[in-house]
């Protein structure tokens, strides 16, 4: 992109930094538009969990003994469920709990895979030996028998889930970190940032982390997806967060038993599941497109490049 | 002639491999003067980017390893200081200058906060402190609109303006010593000439000293005060540039020569390529590193290794035949 040399920008970092915003939301809308409809649902599922109190018509456990299992009406707009409570009012209420679960155990989990993995990459030797061999005996199990195996140490609750996934998904995430942080630090910025006779940890948070922002965002929005899934797993087989605080997943558990009579009970929180992961992972696809640069100039904006020179 | 700057003595740098020890550099000694130019030419894998990555102990390790010599930086062994004294050498004593100017930049660091970075680093400066004296240097190395430059990033920069950030990163301590590891391999003729001439203003300014290591002979003759030639992990012949192209004394000296082209050649003339290829370091001829490929062998130069000679003045070389013969 040239640049013109001699603007005379008052601020020019400043317009530098807003422009790039700018340009990345121009093309994430131009090359990527499926990519735009998943970060909208993303933005709508944010900020109704944000706003749950003023968006929800009924509070999440406001019981109405006389309005059980009722179809969907002005009043209800997606029905009741078995204790006659509104069903639309428990989905804004539960995505404010898949928001807090999401978001708190990915960024526990990014925590821990960045710090396991950029020092186990950085430093090597008997250090990244012993560090991967855990990882690895970690990784043998499969993710929902360690899930349930620790959710019945510590117990159900909300934050316990949070720790748990946020460890389970971040001691796993640290490979993909420690393979980035493999490569990035033979780059000759790195070696040359040695020769200027920068310590090992300004090398590692000056030069090395800032190099792989690209898979880590990436992998916190893939994580952000699975650990959703995880928690609404984890709520449907009665292992996640207690009722009565509502989330996806128990609501699916809840309606289990009223599914021949009252389908549409279980379909509600499935939709609401399905489109928030499917939003999330659609975003997160069309990220990775437009943030690792091996990947840029794919199809789109190559043709784009052709159709503008030719 | 002024104080010596450096002194190396007998340097041994290995590398374990499945073969064995692979002796990059096998006993090197030579000296540098302040304000000096020193070329250091050789081919692929003779061990010239290893000597200097060596006086910087940049040396990964393992699988690398100096296992004996002295390196006499200012009155100090390097080889002697403990890895925090050795990060203060390090960018501020004695920098360096990569060959690779499209990699040695961090891609995600304005090039203003990567020239002052040393000065952060070594002398203390604010970020605003060291973005100031980065201007400077920029312009010193003559990068036009150096103010505007210095907030862009290095993918805005063309390879030669690179090598110029580089250049200007290497003198913001005002070192004692650069070191110029292949400066302008990967840039195009016109802008290599430009930029070793700005170096080497840039050098006197400071009377610092300049070690250029590189394969090009031409560069060599005409940037370089004095010119060490190495093969196999060993100098084989050292001089002024003078002595080196006007007196050649040794065959792999005379080899380099005959493989370059000349401009006053006929055009069908065949360049000379020196037959053969280099030893494996791991498994080092006896004698003379260099007898298997050399035109002028005898029986003595595959029994003994040739110390270097003095031939006149400091001119040496490490050969036991007279090539003028």
């Amino acid at each position: 992109m040239a640049r013109n040399t001699f603007s005379m920008d008052s601020q020019p970092s400043l317009n530098k930094k807003m422009g790039a915003v700018v340009k990345f939301l121009d093309r994430l809308f131009r090359e990527k538009p499926l990519g735009a409809v998943g970060a909208v649902i993303f933005l709508i599922m944010l900020l109704t969990g944000f706003f749950a109190n003023f968006l929800a018509p009924y509070g999440y456990n406001e019981i109405n003994p006389l309005e059980m299992l009722k179809a969907p009406s002005a009043q209800f707009w997606l029905g009741t469920d078995a204790l006659g409570r509104d069903v639309l009012s428990r989905i804004i209420y539960g995505a404010r709990i898949s928001m807090i679960v999401g978001f708190s155990a990915t960024t526990m989990s990014i925590l821990i895979s960045v710090l396991i993995g950029i020092t186990t990459g950085f430093f090597g030797g008997k250090y990244d030996l012993i560090m991967q061999r855990l990882v690895d005996s970690w990784m043998i199990f499969p993710g929902l028998v360690v899930l349930i195996v620790a959710i019945s140490i510590t117990g159900p609750g909300l934050w316990n889930i949070v720790f748990i996934l946020g460890l389970t998904y971040g001691i796993a995430g640290s490979r993909i970190i420690r393979g980035a942080t493999l490569s990035t630090k033979e780059e000759i910025y790195v070696h040359a940032s040695n020769a200027i006779g920068a310590s090992s940890f300004r090398q590692l948070f000056r030069h090395i982390l800032p190099n792989i922002m690209a898979p880590v965002i990436i992998l916190f929005t893939t994580r952000l997806a699975a650990v959703i899934l995880a928690e609404a797993t984890m709520s449907f087989l009665g292992l996640g967060v207690p009722p009565p605080t509502p989330t996806w997943g128990g609501m699916l558990n809840e309606a289990r038993g009223y599914m021949l009579q009252v389908p549409l009970l279980s379909i509600w929180p499935g939709v609401a599941l399905t489109l928030a992961i499917y939003g999330i992972n659609v975003f997160g696809d069309a990220l990775r497109d437009l943030l690792d640069p091996r990947l840029r100039g794919g199809l789109s904006s190559y043709s784009d490049s052709i159709a503008k020179s030719t | 002639m002024s104080e010596k700057l450096l002194e190396i003595r007998d340097l041994h740098t290995y590398f374990w491999t499945e073969n064995g020890w692979v002796k990059a550099v096998n006993g090197v000694s030579f000296d540098l003067w302040k304000g000096e130019t020193l070329g250091i030419v050789g081919e692929s894998g003779c061990g010239k980017s290893v000597t200097a990555l060596s006086i910087l102990r940049l040396i990964p390790n393992p699988p690398g390893r100096i296992l004996k010599g002295e390196i006499i930086f200012e009155g100090r062994d390097l080889l002697q200081l403990s890895d925090e004294e050795m990060l203060r050498v390090r960018g501020n004593r004695i920098s360096m200058v990569f060959q690779e100017p499209m990699t040695s930049l961090n891609p995600v660091l304005t090039v203003g906060r990567q020239v002052g970075e040393p000065l952060e680093l070594h002398r203390g400066a604010s970020i605003k402190g060291a973005l100031r004296v980065a201007i400077e240097l920029l312009k010193k190395t003559r990068i036009p609109a150096a103010e505007n430059r210095a907030t862009d990033y290095p993918h805005q920069f063309s390879g030669g303006m690179r090598q110029r950030a580089m250049i200007a990163m290497g003198l913001g301590c005002e070192p004692g010593l650069i070191i110029a590891d292949e400066p302008t391999t990967a840039l195009d003729v016109t802008v290599q000439a430009q930029l070793l001439d700005l170096m080497k203003s840039l050098t006197r300014d400071l009377s610092a000293s300049l070690m250029i290591i590189t394969h090009n002979l031409g560069v060599v003759a005409r940037y370089a005060d004095r010119v060490n030639v190495m093969y196999a992990g060993k100098i084989v012949e050292t001089g002024t540039a003078h002595d080196i192209y006007e007196d050649t004394r040794h065959p792999y000296t005379l080899g380099l020569m005959a493989s370059v082209p000349k401009i006053d050649q006929d055009v069908k003339a065949k360049l000379v390529p020196i037959e053969g290829q280099p030893p494996d370091l791991a498994h080092l001829p006896e004698g003379c590193s260099f007898y298997p490929r050399c035109t002028f062998a005898v029986e003595k130069c595959s029994k003994e290794v040739p110390p270097l000679e003095t031939v006149g003045g400091i001119h040496q070389k490490a050969c036991w035949i007279d090539v003028r013969k």
